[in-house]
């Protein structure tokens, strides 16, 4: 069972004696390590890493960064960082006792003492600065990992918490899985083509299907067919990919015509091959109901937007929903979920306060389904976020109403559900 | 591991089922009850870090306590961040005693490799064939398994069952 030894180059060699500092030597310690779990042959160079370890699980992730960082440990590679446990531009908005919030706040320390770069969004691909086709990078974040793959044609294992600092300090990731073209092969293909063009203008469609697509093929690369390149956008493949890794394990992709490998490929239907699954309507409006677990005739206490991270052009979709309308209703509260890069960008367009004005609050560094934001009365909340959906219930103990922008605005307009069921066929 | 001690009293008062190698992903010994998991698990979200008890309500082996079993399981799921939280429950006493595994789980294995670097010991985490592991998940309750995995190597697996293997919990 055991594949081929594990070969270091010189200077990986000098990393693991101790050669490059004590910090560096342990990171690479942890590198060679998992390396040999994974049978992997070598190591190979990265360009650029996300972490995911910065959300505060417990002494022991503080304790490690806290080493690496006493040991002297930096980041060898340009590093960006994910969503915290804590939104520091707005204090007091996250409920953490201090027994959380003060080893949390200490995390977040230690990351930035080894070299990250403060972004804590989850949405490292709307920052100006991404990953180019080809590059082998290190991220952690379900959603971050299946977009770098996915939509920019980068290269990256499912990392996670530890691996990811020790792969941006000592630059290195073992040589397997995602990183080998042989491993990014599409190996079943979905016909999408029963889905309307109209339908799949609405992003929460796109998440819908993400949760109909992850739980059909599991941790399997999927090639979605019958789609028009016309419709598709970066915050539709944002909502599907984040919803198919959730629900699956997706961390890869392909659509005909629209992702980059695909296209380079030339991937397109295969006709009627073995393995080919048609995904209907019925099946995408399935997901959306069973996503949906309040009493839709409840009244709606919030609504939780930008899960992944609200995008600059969300915000002015959204801006262009609330044009010349009135503002939320009291009682009903808008969360939206940014980055700090992109609420600038939003606020020199005006977006932001559009949705501000209405009586909406932005959350910037965290999110609101993994640290308590939302008061205790906020019990039956909508979203047009898949990952959302699917986490929330269990994290933070409110009911879904899945819906579209579009539906989550109306709703949080009038104070109970709307649905347009149109946007749904 | 020593001639004494509870390990040597639960070898004393059992009848060994079986005993089977197995590739070592993370050296070390352990041995406890047997706590075969019917269904994948995601340690984050899934399991309470402060106490190891299984939490996932779908979970048929919800309620459960990892802390000092032997673990048996194809692989974990879900988000990656299982491993800060195997490692703060191997910090605060409660993780599990072993982790025998069918797939080379990164995620599990950091996990124990995290708590290692930090504090010391470590437990073994080994691959199993999946004949060896439905063996496991077929035993005879009680049972305690006790597992050696020695570094870049083989990895010894001992069954035992009978009166004297520690009751399952409720």
């Amino acid at each position: 069972m055991n594949g081929p030894a594990l070969v270091l180059t010189p200077e990986e060699e000098a990393m693991l004696d101790g050669g490059r500092g004590p910090g560096t030597a342990m990171a690479m310690r942890i590198v060679v390590a998992v390396a040999g779990v994974l049978g992997a042959d070598r190591l190979m160079p990265i360009t650029g890493a996300h972490i995911d370890a910065c959300l505060y699980h417990g002494q022991a992730g503080l304790d490690f960064a806290q080493k690496l960082a006493d040991l002297g440990a930096k980041v060898a590679v340009p590093t960006t960082l994910n969503t915290s446990s804590l939104d520091l531009m707005h204090p007091g908005l996250v409920r953490l006792p201090p027994s959380e919030a003060v080893p949390a706040r200490a995390l977040m320390d230690a990351y930035r003492a080894l070299g990250a770069r403060a972004t804590w969004t989850c949405a490292p691909y709307q920052s100006t600065e991404r990953p180019a086709f080809g590059e082998n990078i290190a991220w952690a974040e379900s959603n971050a990992i299946v977009f770098a793959n996915s939509v920019l044609g980068a290269r990256t294992e499912r990392y996670g918490d530890f691996l990811d600092i020790c792969a941006a300090v000592t630059g290195r990731v073992p040589h397997a899985g995602l990183h080998m073209g042989e491993h990014r092969m599409p190996a079943i293909e979905l016909d999408c083509s029963p889905l309307s063009s109209e339908m799949l203008g609405h992003e929460a469609v796109w998440a819908a299907l993400g949760g109909v697509v992850g739980r059909l093929v599991g941790e399997k690369i999927p090639l979605l067919t019958g789609i028009d390149p016309a419709v598709v956008d970066e915050d539709k493949l944002k909502a599907f990919g984040a919803t198919a890794a959730s629900s699956g394990g997706v961390a890869l992709f392909h659509i005909a015509g629209v992702t980059p490998e695909a296209l380079a490929a030339g991937w397109d239907s295969g006709g009627d091959a073995p393995g080919k699954t048609v995904i209907t309507p019925a099946l995408v409006c399935a997901m959306r109901d069973e996503l949906t677990t309040a009493d839709p005739a409840a009244p709606l206490d919030a609504v939780a937007l930008g899960t992944p991270h609200f995008s600059v052009k969300e915000f002015r979709q959204l801006a262009g929903l609330l044009e010349g309308g009135p503002s939320f209703r009291p009682g009903c509260t808008v969360w939206i979920n940014t980055s700090r890069e992109v609420l600038e960008q939003a606020r020199g367009d005006g977006t932001a306060q559009a949705a501000e004005e209405r009586g909406a609050r932005i959350v910037v560094d965290t999110c609101t389904y993994i640290t308590p934001i939302l008061g205790p009365e906020e019990r039956s909340v909508m979203t047009p976020s898949g990952k959302w959906a699917w986490y929330a219930p269990m994290n933070i103990g409110v009911d879904i109403i899945f819906g579209t922008m579009a539906e989550c605005v109306d709703s949080a307009i009038s104070g109970k559900v709307v649905r347009h069921d149109q946007q749904w066929t | 591991m020593t001639s004494s001690g509870p390990e040597a009293e639960i070898a004393a008062a059992t009848e060994p089922a079986a005993a089977f190698g197995g590739m070592t992903l993370c050296a070390g010994s352990g041995s406890g009850p047997l706590l075969a998991l019917a269904e994948p698990l995601s340690f984050w979200g899934g399991t309470d870090r402060n106490t190891g008890e299984i939490i996932d309500a779908h979970h048929p082996q919800r309620g459960r306590l990892l802390g000092g079993q032997v673990l048996v399981m194809d692989a974990s799921r879900g988000s990656s961040s299982s491993s800060s939280v195997l490692a703060e429950q191997l910090r605060a006493g409660v993780g599990p005693a072993a982790i025998l595994l069918t797939a080379r789980d990164a995620i599990v294995c950091l996990g124990v490799l995290a708590a290692a670097e930090l504090y010391g010991g470590g437990i073994p985490v080994v691959l199993l064939d999946h004949s060896d592991a439905d063996r496991l998940h077929q035993s005879a309750l009680p049972a305690s398994v006790s597992v050696t995995a020695e570094p870049g190597g083989r990895a010894a697996v001992v069954l035992s069952t009978g009166a004297g293997a520690p009751e399952p919990q409720p």
